[in-house]
Order: structure tokens, then sequence, then C-alpha cells
């Protein structure tokens, strides 16, 4: 048996979720290959070689794979895949972009987000928001899989696989990259974050955002996570959103601050080892969740906290 | 241009849903169910896209039971032109769904397919891009903004990090994400009125698509229910307990 583990990663560096997903593959069975599709990415390729239990890398490069073209990586993986068993991808938005894609093209049922696995043909997967987890045993030939990264460890960086260059089609595609407003942050990323601040619409304004959250999650050497509710109202950018549509996160500790614990809200961070919510509402449900819950005022009791850490 | 729309009947997502004791899923009966949030966005744009003159006409497509024939009521209500209700009772699965939508395609030859990027009762969040595949399309997923010029569809997508661009060619399919726009609701007068837009019925078969499952469930179960903790005093009670919890 083989899998094909396709990576993630911005051609300069390869991301944890890659890692986490290796991992499940390794539950799964078979000789893993992973695929590094990029640009100028031979730094990812050796990376990814590292990885521990990869057989062999295969590096193709090409403009189209620069961004990660989903109708590009369709063309690159779907003929591959008559080598493989399966395919696994983490669930990040590049995975849940293209893999669905080669999933139709091979005629196999993709199994999202997939939290365990029971054997070559079963899988755990949370639905409804995480409020239910279904067990699903796929009849099709090949599988098509994408990883949620906070259900798997990442696999160790000891090994010293084979690197393989391969062709990759190029083109022409139907679709173009025109740009990319990528935000520009020292602070960890929020699926592989340690410790995690998060903010809701009680931080009022972007002003209040960043006065009050920046200064603690800089003490804590924290990612800093929001609400949709804090998204939407421009608080915070996109990618910061936490929740059943947003990040899936479980750090060792979260900090829910101002949040209230919608379900949608819960769905992506009620993983977490120990979670903290400060709320000023002590019937908002977020402290049915929190193993520590503070009723307070969050604009006197995030300074302090932010002095005393 | 001619939009089509697939909008999917699911448990309204303020329902807090229980799991059934016999493990074979989740309890349905008598909860509320509604239309898909992100097919929602999905039918805004859609009938934006026709306010500024960009597109002519709206069909709205559900696969469901009898009563995603309200599901379609609300999308014309809301100034789609024309719903198609492919009836079935069965659970179909993302790439059935990608198969009958792309045989819907072939008839009604729309050059924009909008679709949500999740449906939130199995967040499956694939049949889109299915569709995209199968039709061999290019697809601009978890779009927060969709422009159309000289020919071609400008997609800002959420992506992890940030925003990213795309232009796609025609015919096209975009998904969904939750910030694209904000959804209105029916005004009374157009409730009325979509009571007199067409549905056509139809069945799986007519496309001649199969829709057995790939996946069958072995069992649903309740996901490890987390405790609620304790209340603290003050911050520097949370302070002394997260250090010796070695949290911070
Ligand atoms: C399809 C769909 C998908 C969604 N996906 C997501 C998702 O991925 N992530 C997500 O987060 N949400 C998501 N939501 C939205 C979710 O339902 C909630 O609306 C949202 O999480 C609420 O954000 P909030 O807790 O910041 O705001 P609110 O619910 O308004 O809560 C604010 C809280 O702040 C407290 N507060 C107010 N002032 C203070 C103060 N001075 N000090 C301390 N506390 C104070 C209040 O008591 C309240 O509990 C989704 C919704 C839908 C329909
Ligand atoms: C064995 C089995 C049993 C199941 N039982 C149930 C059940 O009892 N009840 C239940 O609700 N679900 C059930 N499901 C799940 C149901 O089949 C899924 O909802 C379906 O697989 C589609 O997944 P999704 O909607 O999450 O797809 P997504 O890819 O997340 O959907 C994205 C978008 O595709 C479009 N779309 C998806 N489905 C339709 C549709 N039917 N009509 C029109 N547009 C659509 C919409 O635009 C939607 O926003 C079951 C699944 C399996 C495998």
């Amino acid at each position: 048996m083989a899998v094909l583990v396709i990576a993630d990663h911005d051609n300069a560096t390869l991301t944890d979720a890659t890692h986490k997903t290796v991992t499940a593959a390794k539950a799964f069975g078979g000789d893993i290959d992973v695929l590094v599709a990029g640009k100028g990415a031979g730094d990812v390729a050796a990376a990814a070689a590292k990885i521990d239990g990869v057989r062999k890398v295969l590096h193709a490069e090409g403009d189209a794979y620069e961004k990660q073209l989903a109708e590009a990586m369709e063309a690159l993986i779907v003929p591959l895949m008559d080598g493989y068993d399966a395919l696994f991808s983490p669930a990040t938005t590049m995975g849940k972009n293209v893999t669905p894609r080669i999933a139709a093209k091979l005629d196999v049922m993709q199994i999202s987000d997939i939290t365990g696995i029971e054997g070559t043909d079963t899988f755990e997967r949370p639905i409804y928001a995480g409020n239910a987890i279904m067990t699903v045993k796929s009849s099709d030939p090949k599988k098509v899989v994408t990883v949620r990264g906070t259900a798997f460890d990442a696999a160790g960086e000891t090994g010293s696989a084979s690197v393989e260059t391969i062709d990759a089609p190029a083109g022409p595609f139907k679709s173009a990259f025109v740009e990319e407003k990528i935000v520009q942050s020292d602070r960890p990323e929020l699926t592989s974050a340690k410790t995690i601040v998060s903010g809701g619409r009680a931080l009022g304004s972007k002003e209040e955002f960043d006065r009050l959250m920046i200064p603690l999650a800089d003490k804590l050497g924290a990612g800093i996570g929001a609400s949709r509710a804090a998204v939407d109202a421009g608080y915070a950018p996109n990618d910061y959103q936490v929740g059943q549509t947003g990040k899936i996160v479980a750090p060792e500790l979260y900090i829910a601050i101002g949040i209230s614990g919608a379900i949608q809200h819960l769905a992506g961070m009620k993983d977490s080892k120990i979670i903290v919510a400060i709320n000023k509402d002590e019937e908002a449900p977020i402290f049915q969740v929190a193993d520590y819950g503070l009723v307070a005022d969050l604009f006197s009791a995030v300074p302090e906290l932010t002095e005393a850490v | 241009m001619k939009v089509l729309v697939p909008v999917k009947r699911v448990i309204d997502y303020n329902v807090k849903v229980r799991v059934k004791s016999d493990q074979s899923g989740v309890d349905l009966a008598n909860v509320k169910m509604s239309m898909n949030p992100f097919d929602e966005i999905s039918v805004e744009e859609a009938v934006r896209l026709k306010e500024k003159g960009a597109v002519e006409e709206i069909v709205v497509v559900s696969i469901g039971p009898q009563q995603a024939q309200e599901t379609l009521r609300t999308a014309l209500a809301m100034g789609a032109d024309r719903g198609i209700l492919i009836k079935t009772d069965d659970a179909v699965e993302p790439l059935a769904v990608a198969k009958i939508l792309e045989k819907v395609i072939g008839e009604e030859s729309p050059e924009l397919v909008i679709l949500g990027k999740q449906a939130i009762d199995d967040d499956s969040n694939q049949t889109g891009q299915m569709l995209a595949a199968l039709l061999d399309w290019p697809q601009g997923t978890f779009a927060s903004e969709v422009v159309l010029e000289d020919g071609k569809i400008n997609v800002t997508r959420e992506i992890d990090g940030g925003l990213q661009t795309l232009s796609l060619q025609t015919p096209a399919i975009v998904t969904t994400d939750l910030r694209l726009n904000e959804p209105r609701y029916a005004s009374l007068p157009n409730i009325m009125k979509a009571k007199k837009k067409p549905i056509d019925e139809k069945a799986p078969g007519d496309y001649g698509v199969d829709t057995a499952a790939r996946l069958s469930v072995v069992k649903v179960t309740e996901p490890p229910v987390r405790e609620a903790g304790e209340k603290v005093e003050d911050v520097a009670e949370l302070v002394t307990k997260l250090k010796a919890k070695g949290a911070i």
C-alpha cells in the first residue's frame, strides 16, 4: 500500500499541518510519499525529506504551482494517483480547495476533516460543527482524505528520504493568480500556536482590539484569534477567525476575551487543553467549557492580566 | 449571463443537534430547518449581480426531500427567477450532488455557478470543487469578493494567512465565504410573488445519476463533553492557577 501526502507550504517553509498529516497517513499504513508542488520550493522539498516515516519526496516545479492553483494541482496529481491507494492532505485552505477536484476525477467520495482512523477504510470525522462525531466506512477503491491538524501530533524531523524531481503539467489553466494580501506577522501561526488569546465583539473597535490584545499576546508569546463577530466588524483580519467556518485550533492555553461562546465558535476551540474565559456576563455559554472563568469587565481585566503575567 | 445557485436545506444553525441513542445519526425530527447560511450568501450575491445588470436570470436548484421546495421558495423570494427541485429522500453525498448538478448545467448552460463553501450539517466543503472538476471549469472557492470584468470573473478568496485574488475564465464555479455579503430578508410582497414563480420537479433518475452512497455510516456518537471548570475571583487568582498548571 502507498499513500501520497500533499505538502502545505508557501515555497519557503513547510507548515506543521503537513507533519500532522504524515502522522495520520502512518496510522492508515503503507509507504508514504510527500508531494511538494511549488515554485522555487527546493528548501521545502528538503524539509519534507526530513519528516519521519517518509519514503520519498516528489518535487514538482512550475509557475502555476507557486500558488498551488486548484486546476493545475488536479492536472498534476490525478495521474500520480495510479501509483497510490490513498491521497492525504491537510485540511488547510489549500487542501480544502484542491482535494475535492482530485476525488471527483477519481470518482471517489472524499472524506473531509478526519479526526481518527480505524483501519484502511474507516474514518472518524466531526459533523454539525463538532456536535456529533461520525464514523464512516468508504467503499471506494482509493481513499481521498483531508486531515484535521488538531487531532494528530506532528511527525518528527529525523528522517532522510530521497527527493525525486517530477514533471508538472504547465497549462495553460483556466484560472490565473492576480494578487495576495498576506498578513505579515511574527506571531505563531494559529493552528500550531501553544497559546492563543482570542477577542470577540466586546472589544468594540479595531483600536481597542489592538490596544488590549497585542500587549497580552506579546507577553505570552501567543497567537491572536477572534470570533466571527469581531472579524465581520473589522476588528481583526479574516484569517484570525476561530470556529466552524474559520480555523480549528487546540492550543495548550486558549484565552477567550469578550466572546459569548456560540456553538460555531466552540467548534473551533473546544479541544484546547486549558480554556480561560473572561466575560462580564456570568451566564455566557463560554463558561460551560472554560476551565477557569473570570466574570469581569475585560477593559480592566485584560490590562491587569497583561501586567501580571 | 445566467447564474445557477444550488441551495441546500439543512438544520437551522441555531439548533443544538442531538445524537440519536441508537447511534444511527442525529435527531432531525421536529427540528427547525433552514437554507444553508452559505447558500443564502450565494443567492444574495446572484441577486446583487442581477440588480447591477450583469445577470439576466437566476436559477436555483435543490436536491432533497419535498420540503426542500420551501428552501427554493425562500431563494425565489430573495430574487431568484426559477427553481428546480430534484426530489429524493435519500442522503445524497457531495460527489453525487456534483454529478446531478453537472447534468443540470448541461441543460441550463449557466456561465456562473455559485455554491456555498460548505453546508453546515455535514461540513464537507467539497461539492463546488467536485463540480468544477467534473465540468473542467476553473474555481474560485471561499470568496469574499466577486467582480465580473471583461468576460472574466475576479474572485478574492479567504485563505490561511490572508486574502488571494484569482482571475477565472468563464464559465466558472464560485463558492461563497461568510464575508461576501449580508443576505437580505425577503419582504412580504416578494414572498407573495415568489409563490407564483415556477419550480420544476425532477428526480435524480431523470439525470441518470447513481446516487448510491460510497460512504456508509458506522455510527454517530456524541463528542466527549467538556466539563465546566471553576470561576476565579480575580486576575491574581487566575494567574496563580495558570502558573500552578504550568500554562504560563
Ligand atoms: C454559518 C455560520 C458560521 C459561523 N462561523 C463562525 C466561526 O467560525 N467562528 C465564530 O466565532 N463564529 C461563527 N459564527 C457566528 C456565531 O454564531 C456568533 O455570532 C459569534 O461567534 C459571536 O461572536 P462574539 O462571541 O464575539 O459576540 P457576542 O455573541 O456578541 O458576544 C460578546 C460577548 O462579550 C461579552 N461582553 C460584552 N462586553 C464585555 C466587557 N466589557 N467585558 C467582558 N465581556 C463583555 C458579552 O457578555 C458577550 O458574551 C457563525 C455563524 C453562522 C451563521
Ligand atoms: C450515509 C450518509 C447518511 C447521511 N444522512 C444524513 C441525514 O440523515 N441528514 C442530513 O442532513 N445529511 C445526511 N448526510 C449528509 C448529506 O448526505 C451531506 O449533506 C451531503 O453528503 C452533502 O454534504 P455537504 O452538504 O456537507 O457538502 P458541501 O460540499 O459542504 O456543500 C457545499 C455546497 O454544495 C451545495 N449543495 C450540497 N448539497 C446540495 C443539495 N442537496 N442540493 C443543492 N445544493 C447542494 C450547496 O450550495 C452547498 O452550500 C448523510 C451522509 C451520508 C454519507
